[in-house]
Parts: C-alpha cells; sequence; structure tokens
C-alpha cells in the first residue's frame, strides 16, 4: 500500500526490498492487519508522514532471503515480526525495552522504531506489502509455533503484546477495580489480560454500542457507553464507591472524542499531539495513589492533561510502546493452552488490494469491524 | 468497588496465573544491567552503508547502525525537513515544519501522480467504496454537501461576475 495524504492510500507497485545490512531478512507476508496506531498515520496526525510510504507493522510471514550475519532465522521459516525495529544490543533492549531501541531510529531519540510508521518512527516501509525488509532478523522475529493458526499468529506482532503490558503496567493487584478507555482490539485485549494478573472488577468504557457488546461477551466484563453518561467521571467514581478505580488504562490515543476543546485543538487544528481526552478521564477516574496504564498513542508534542492532578492525587504514570518480544513466550503459551483467543477479533479479511476500503471501514468503524486483516495475493 | 467478599472467579479461564503481587509502581519493569552508567558505550552493530539520505535527531551523535530507506527527502517538502532537524526533538521548529512538509508532500504526490499522466482516484483512495455497501446514507449525505458546497459556490461566482 501506498499512503497519499490524509485519508488517501491506494495500492501501486514497488520494487522488492532488498538486504541492505548483514542482519537483515526479507519476509513474504501472508497477512497483515490495520491497527488503531495506523488511524493515526492515515489521519495525517504523525510528523514526517511521506507521501509514498507504506504502513503496516503487524504482519507475518514467511522468510525469503536472509543477511550474512543473520544465524537462527533460516529461510522458509513462518515468523511473528514483532512490531517493533531492536538491535538487542544497546542498554535499551537488554533491559527488555524493545519498544525503546536506540539503534534503530535516527530520526528521533524519543521512540524506537516501528515498521511502516513514519519517519518520525524510523522511516522503514511497513508490511501491509507483499515483502518487507526485516532489520535485527535474529533479535524480534519468532517461529511461529507448529500447529499455531497464523490469524493468533499476527496478533501476537502488537495486540495481545500491547494489551497484556497495559495490563501489566497497572500494576493490578488482587481484587482491583480496573477502568478501560477504549473498547477496540487492544482495549478488548487489555480487558480479557487484566484478569490474567489478578483484577477483581473489569470496567471498559467506549461509545460504539457493538464493539461495547462484543467485549462484554468476549472478556467476562462490564462495558458502559459514556454518551449516555453525563460525566465519565463521576459515573466511575459511582460505580466505586466514590473512591475511583484502582487502576486505569487509556487504551484510546490520540484519536479520542468525547470532548470538543480536545476534539477541535487535537484532531482538526492539530494544536496538540491529538486528543488526550482519554488520558483525561483516566487520570480524574483514577483512585488517589493510584496508577494510569496509557497504551493509547499520542504525538510528539504536547497535550492538555490535567498534570495537577497526577501531583495531587499521588499518582503513578506507566506507559511505553509494547515490548512485543519480551511478552512472547509467555503469551505464546496462553495461546496455546487456551487462554487467550486471539483471532475472535478478526471480523474482517480483506484482499491487499482492497485496502483503500479496509481503511475507510476501521477507521469510520463501519459494518462492525474490530480488527481487519489484509492477504496479499500471493499468500491466496 | 473494593471486593470486600472474596468471589469467585472460577468461570474466567486463567484467573489470577500472572498475578505478582511484586508489581508494585515502585518495582522496575526493566531489567537493570551492570552498564546504566556507562553512557553510549555498546558495542554497536554493523552499520547500515548510508547510501540514501537519512536525516536523523540532533539529540543523538549519529545515524542508527540500520535505518529506513522509504521516501528519502526531496522538492520542496525535503527542504522543509532538512530545515526541521536542524532543531532538537524538543522544538516546535521541528514538529511544525515536518507537519507543513507532510502537506506540502500530498501536494507533490497530485502533481507527480499527473506528472505520470495518471489523475489520483482519490474516491477510490478515500475507500468510499466502502460506503456503498456499509454506509450508504454517509455516502449519500457526503454527496449531498458536496454537491450542495459545489452549486453554492457555482452560485455565488455566477454572481459576482454580473
Ligand atoms: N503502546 C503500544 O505499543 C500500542 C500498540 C498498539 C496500539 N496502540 C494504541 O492503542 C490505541 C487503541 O488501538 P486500537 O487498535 O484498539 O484502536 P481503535 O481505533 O480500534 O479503538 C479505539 C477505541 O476508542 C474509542 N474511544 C474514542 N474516544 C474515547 C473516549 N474518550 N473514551 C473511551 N473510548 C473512546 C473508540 O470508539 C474506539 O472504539 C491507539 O491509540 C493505538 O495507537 C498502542
Ligand atoms: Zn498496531
Ligand atoms: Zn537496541
Amino acid at each position: 500500500m501506498n499512503y497519499r495524504g490524509p485519508q488517501r492510500v491506494r495500492i501501486d507497485e514497488k520494487p522488492e526490498p532488498k538486504i541492505l545490512h548483514p542482519e537483515d531478512a526479507i519476509v513474504r507476508v501472508t497477512r497483515s492487519c490495520i491497527c488503531g496506531s495506523d488511524l493515526h498515520l492515515y489521519n495525517g496526525n504523525v510528523p514526517d508522514t511521506r507521501v509514498g510510504t507504506t504502513f503496516g507493522h503487524e504482519f507475518i510471514g514467511e522468510v525469503i532471503e536472509i543477511g550474512s550475519e543473520v544465524q537462527k532465522l533460516k529461510v522458509g521459516d513462518m515468523v511473528i515480526v514483532p512490531f517493533n525495529i531492536a538491535c538487542g544490543k544497546c542498554h535499551f533492549c537488554k533491559q527488555g525495552l524493545f519498544g525503546n531501541c536506540h539503534e534503530s531510529n535516527s530520526q528521533a531519540t524519543a521512540v524506537g522504531a516501528i515498521f511502516g510508521y513514519s519517519h518520525t518512527a524510523g522511516g522503514y516501509d511497513g508490511g501491509q506489502a507483499e515483502y518487507v525488509r526485516v532489520p535485527y532478523a535474529d533479535v524480534g522475529p519468532t517461529v511461529i509455533p507448529e500447529g499455531m493458526d497464523p490469524d493468533d499468529a499476527v496478533l501476537l506482532t502488537d495486540v495481545v503484546p500491547t494489551a497484556y503490558q497495559a495490563a501489566e503496567m497497572g500494576g493490578i493487584q488482587k481484587g482491583d477495580t480496573v477502568v478501560i478507555f477504549g473498547a477496540g482490539p487492544i482495549g478488548i485485549m487489555a480487558a480479557r489480560c487484566c484478569w490474567l494478573f489478578g483484577a477483581g472488577r473489569v470496567i471498559v468504557i467506549d461509545k460504539i454500542e457493538y464493539r461495547l457488546e462484543f467485549v462484554r461477551n468476549y472478556a467476562n466484563c462490564e462495558a458502559y457507553n459514556y454518551e449516555e453518561m453525563d460525566d465519565p467521571v463521576v459515573f466511575i467514581k459511582k460505580t466505586t464507591d466514590w473512591m475511583g478505580a484502582d487502576v486505569v488504562i487509556d487504551a484510546v490515543g490520540a484519536e479520542a472524542t468525547g470532548n470538543l476543546m480536545q476534539t477541535i485543538t487535537g484532531r482538526k487544528l492539530l494544536l496538540q499531539a491529538g486528543s488526550a481526552t482519554a488520558a483525561h478521564w483516566a487520570v480524574n477516574s483514577v483512585k488517589k495513589g493510584g496508577i494510569v496504564s496509557i497504551v493509547g498513542v499520542y504525538g510528539p508534542t504536547d497535550n492538555l492533561f490535567p498534570l495537577g492532578n497526577v501531583l495531587n492525587k499521588g499518582l503513578t504514570i506507566r506507559a511505553n510502546q509494547a515490548a512485543v518480544k519480551r511478552h512472547l513466550p509467555r503469551l505464546i503459551e496462553h495461546v496455546q493452552n487456551g487462554i487467550l483467543n486471539p483471532k475472535a477479533l478478526i471480523t474482517h479479511r480483506v484482499p491487499l488490494e482492497d485496502v483503500a476500503d479496509a481503511y475507510h471501514i476501521f477507521s469510520e468503524k463501519l459494518d462492525n469491524c474490530i480488527k481487519p486483516v489484509l492477504i496479499p495475493p500471493t499468500a491466496r | 468497588m473494593e471486593n470486600k467478599t472474596p468471589k469467585d472467579y472460577s468461570h474466567i479461564k486463567g484467573w489470577g496465573i500472572d498475578a505478582d503481587p511484586k508489581n508494585d509502581p515502585t518495582y522496575p519493569m526493566k531489567h537493570r544491567t551492570d552498564a546504566e552508567h556507562e553512557g553510549y558505550s555498546w558495542d554497536r552493530p554493523t552499520q547500515q552503508p548510508i547510501d540514501v539520505e537519512v536525516l536523523h535527531s540532533i539529540e543523538r551523535p549519529n545515524v542508527t547502525a540500520v535505518f529506513g530507506t522509504s521516501v528519502p527527502p526531496s522538492g520542496l517538502s525535503g527542504m522543509i525537513r532538512r530545515f526541521a532537524f536542524k532543531h532538537s526533538e524538543n522544538s516546535y521548529l521541528h514538529w511544525l515544519p515536518l507537519l507543513m512538509a507532510d502537506r506540502v508532500n500530498v501536494v507533490e504526490g497530485v502533481i507527480e501522480d499527473l506528472g505520470k499522466g495518471s489523475v489520483p482516484n482519490i474516491f477510490a483512495e478515500k475507500g468510499w467504496k466502502a460506503d456503498w455497501e456499509h454506509n450508504r446514507t454517509g455516502l449519500i449525505q457526503k454527496v449531498g454537501i458536496l454537491a450542495l458546497v459545489t452549486t453554492a459556490a457555482v452560485v455565488l461566482l455566477t454572481r459576482k461576475k454580473d
């Protein structure tokens, strides 16, 4: 796929990627997804998103070529490719912070490199394509275990690890009440993961009825529509005996709706780095001394955010791009043992050629869409 | 509401299997190494040959060992991007010009398409075909508004001529 400008994408021919570094591999994509993160690019909100870029950071496929220093991966391996590009050697990678690698993104120090995610995240072409260049092939890519459904595998590149880390960063203790803003793929899977950490009560807030309905069934949790509330913060206070939630997760990020001023300044005029409505609600609805876990993505500049309340309430904020590779062993186990069932989130399978329609459907939340997966012609 | 009485979660597969009482906010998420305070000193991966223009943040001394080669800066948008990269990530003079370059780049993209003799099919690129199947009222509204705006513009323009 080829980005042409805000809300304009299409299919174009590009030269096949080549090995440019001895640790590179070339992967023939068999499945790739569109993610809520892609919507920030699609809407033109991420600085340095160049026309002609190929998006896509959630993909699996077959290794068809390897560089001279690649030792573990072999041609013919089917691999899960984590969305982060990580060298495995820098201090940050050594600490398991694979989303914060220092040797993969020249353009910005404040974000690690991500496939197909603008030049601010490294300027790599992504996986909504037939072939992709995958740097540091021995570090990120993980061979898909025998018998694993490719639809489960493709969701292990981002959705499941991100959702799991959202819950992990919440520092959930047994019995805790957790509120999650956002019932997209990330929020839905996060609701499921909160239980694994022993949450006592899980509440999801969104405004899209079909998604609330889905998460209620999928994650066995409570789900409420904020458009039916006078004020979501008061609603949460009330339902937690006026204390606030122990942990609040922001699984919305920069495209948030629900507050006109945030929407205008954050999404229309780009005066702030996206609309910070969910982060704002999170800070105000968590209990004093509580934890706010942010996985919703915001841009690199500033946001309108109640910092004073963070201070006065003594909050802890934890946030990051998910360190996919760190979580994979445990999450593969969970999928294999039937604890987690990622593929149930996939609602749409679309030929890669129809990428423009898939973006539009996912972006506008049409046709009860939760997660679309793109299938390239070579994989059909 | 805190759960004062123990509840039964047996219907939830895997409840509590990853519970970690040590994971309170002061428990570090990263694995500390003994290299914490040694600065930029690790054994770097091999450098990818720098044979395309790569802009790099002035908050680091070099180009990273690997980098993306997609769409190097070019044209007017490229000039604006080069200017932006003279300023740090801490500065609006970095981010605002980049956003401006992105917009200029869209126009360059259309010119490039026209140069190749193809008019971009904006409706297809916007995925409005999907609206026909899943959001017909929305599509009709959009087209209706477009028609209204066009008619109004035509009326206004023709009036001025009189
Ligand atoms: N940190 C990471 O590593 C990482 C990885 C993947 C995705 N993300 C981010 O997670 C976020 C969610 O991704 P997704 O794929 O689920 O996206 P999505 O667009 O499918 O879902 C977002 C949901 O939030 C809802 N929403 C909007 N405003 C809201 C509000 N004020 N309160 C509650 N809900 C609101 C929307 O209706 C939508 O259902 C995005 O910002 C994405 O960039 C982060
Ligand atoms: Zn993603
Ligand atoms: Zn690294």
